[in-house]
């Protein structure tokens, strides 16, 4: 029983790190620019696409497959930024998330014109697969190796927005937009890296997390629910909030799933509404 | 409609019947308006093999009059109201295939009943988020209902959706036929009354007061005006007409599967609503006949285009006619309000 418990922890910590890196980019571009971009999880997808295309195609190892999702998410991201969502700004929530919406299904339809409505499987190099056994409880590699991106990741995060110029005026502009364009910032170019950066990361999600939940075009929509769910209980704008949020849903997903598997999403839910309910700007939100 | 609330404003402060007659000149009965229904009556003579079709169509119309009180007219931003169809279609089918009590219309009261009622406690939580926690709450409720629903198999029949159901006459007197005569005359008549009490309460000063906490919900008490008692009412009639719509669909079909609750129906009909324009009733209508006339064309070909179809005209829409198709039309006819 303590064993079971100490997996699902486990996994659960492993698939909350996975939704911590395809959601914190929104988490960051919600706060910034209150911009609800609900087509976050569609470049979650395109940056899984694109590693796949990079391994069977270009014959790619794995772990070069990975920034290769994260530069190609960026690009296209930065260019739907300055072109379309820029537009929307000042558009009101509804429309914001209606264009976004909108996004998702034309990005599914690109999706499966290209590569069908299968699922995309990889395959891993040696060293990720299999599972290592510790005090007779089995974890998986791959999940390990999940846990150890996703943590440098955090820490690359938190010391750039802690100790980076870059970080300061992100930090700045999140706190008070105009103050900080008063003070002479480039609020548009700062938004503009941010959303790339983010965009960027939830494509290098979207490529770790073929090997856990697979990928297949209605990706984008799948995870959504998951994203605005860490992003919403963790609070806008805070990569903590977002840490927290998505190892406590990771967790009481597989979790719930493990050992209530009738309900488990049913409590998952209940749980959202209920923090909603309690602390409308989440955990960790300040505004 | 900022020039709409400066006109009543000032008109109240003339005289009360001034304001009261604004009122009445805008629940005036337009030739459109009358022309439009008599339209709907065609059907049954050029479309007589689209009847079921058409009897779809009015269902979702009605469901996406329920959304627009809510969303068009009050500014709930909501995506998870298939929670209350959803609430309605089981109503009706349970009570039918468990109850055995399959008489129509009673079947319809009892479910806009039920969905009412949850809508009034629900309507509790929703007045006390906004912006993207109340999208997230409408959205969290709307996913635990599904949810609860696949969980209660035994009771909603899960997957498999819910089978039994046996609906009787309408009245003792008209048959449920095979080719939809039935159907779309009694789904028809549905929608014509809800639009009709929809049509009343958007024409009466708690419609004008809704409008104004969609415009501004910070001056609302400002003026004296209880926003949350406004919003939590119209939230309610909004699920009990939302209700409505599902029991239809349950009578008319004979069946309920689990997609009544889903994400997809609460997006859709959203989607609709904006393609017809929000906060004009018409909208609604008219975006539910687009949307399911095109998704029964396209789907046919290939579902894919579909989605790309409906996912750039939304893009579209956004961009360049953001009141929708009737708003855009009624603002090159230079009618708008």
């Amino acid at each position: 029983m303590i064993g079971n418990i100490v997996i699902v922890l486990f996994d659960g910590f492993a698939f909350g790190m996975l939704l911590f890196v395809l959601s914190v980019g929104l988490s960051v571009t919600l706060g910034l620019m209150n911009f609800i971009n609900l087509a976050h999880g569609a470049f979650g997808m395109l940056g899984g696409y694109v590693a796949v295309t990079a391994m069977r195609q270009l014959g790619l190892p794995f772990l070069l497959s990975l920034p290769l999702a994260f530069i190609a998410a960026a690009l296209v991201s930065v260019l739907i930024e300055r072109t379309l969502f820029r537009r929307l700004y000042r558009a009101g929530e509804l429309n914001q998330v209606l264009f976004t919406i909108g996004l998702v299904f034309v990005s599914a339809a690109i999706a499966t014109y290209l590569f069908g409505t299968g699922q995309q499987p990889i395959v891993l190099p040696g060293w990720l697969r299999g599972s290592v056994e510790i005090a007779g409880l089995r974890f998986g590699v791959y999940r390990i190796f999940l846990i150890v991106v996703s943590l440098a990741i955090t820490a690359l995060l938190v010391f750039g927005l802690e100790r980076t110029r870059l970080g300061a005026q992100i930090r700045a502009a999140v706190d008070n937009q105009r103050v900080a364009a008063g003070l002479g910032l480039n609020v548009e170019r700062v938004f503009a890296i941010t959303f790339a950066l983010g965009s960027g990361l939830a494509g290098l999600g979207g490529a770790l997390a073929i090997e856990i939940v697979g990928l297949d075009p209605s990706f984008g929509f799948h995870f959504l629910v998951y994203v605005l769910i860490v992003v919403a209980v963790g609070g806008l704008g805070s990569i903590t909030g977002s840490f927290a949020g998505a190892a406590l849903l990771g967790i009481g997903d597989v979790a719930g799933k493990y050992f209530v598997p009738e309900i488990g999403s049913f409590l998952i839910y209940l749980l959202l509404v209920a923090i909603l309910l309690a602390r409308p700007l989440g955990l960790f939100g300040k505004r | 409609m900022n020039r709409e609330a400066t006109l009543t404003a000032t008109q109240t402060t003339q005289a009360p019947g001034a304001s009261l007659a604004w009122l009445r000149s805008r629940s005036r009965w337009s030739v459109f308006e009358i022309a439009f229904w008599l339209a709907t009556l065609l059907t049954f003579y050029f479309f007589p093999s689209y009847l079921m079709l058409a009897s779809q169509i009015a269902i979702t119309a009605l469901f996406a009059i329920s959304v627009d009180l809510v969303l068009g007219y009050a500014g709930i931003i909501t995506l998870g109201h298939a929670m209350f169809f959803g609430l309605g279609a089981y109503a009706a089918g349970l009570l039918s295939a468990k109850a055995g009590w399959g008489e129509p219309l009673t079947g319809l009261l009892f479910a806009s009943a039920l969905a009412g009622l949850v809508g009034f406690v629900a309507s509790f939580l929703i007045v006390r988020v906004q912006h993207l926690a109340l999208i997230m709450v409408t959205l969290g409720l709307g996913l635990l209902t599904y949810e609860l629903a696949n969980a209660l198999s035994w009771l909603t029949g899960g997957t498999d959706g819910l089978r039994g159901i046996d609906t009787w006459p309408i009245l003792g007197l008209f048959d449920f036929d095979l080719w939809g005569y039935t159907a779309y005359s009694y789904t028809l008549a549905t929608l014509f009354l809800g639009f009709l009490i929809s049509r009343r309460i958007v024409n009466s000063s708690f419609g004008l007061a809704l409008r104004g906490v969609r415009e501004n919900v910070r001056r609302m008490p400002a003026i004296g005006s209880a926003y949350r008692g406004h919003l939590r009412k119209i939230y309610t009639i909004s699920a009990a007409i939302a209700g409505l719509s599902g029991a239809l669909l349950a009578q008319t079909t004979n069946t309920v599967a689990l997609e009544v609750l889903s994400f997809q129906r609460s997006a859709d009909v959203v989607v609709m609503l904006i393609l017809g324009g929000t906060g004009r009733l018409y909208g609604a209508i008219l975006g539910a006949i687009i949307f399911l006339l095109v998704r029964d064309q396209l789907s046919g070909i290939n579902p894919q285009y579909w989605y790309f179809g409906i996912g750039l005209l939304l893009m579209v829409v956004v961009l360049f006619m953001p009141r929708g198709i009737l708003g855009g039309l009624a603002r090159l006819a230079g009618r708008d309000q």
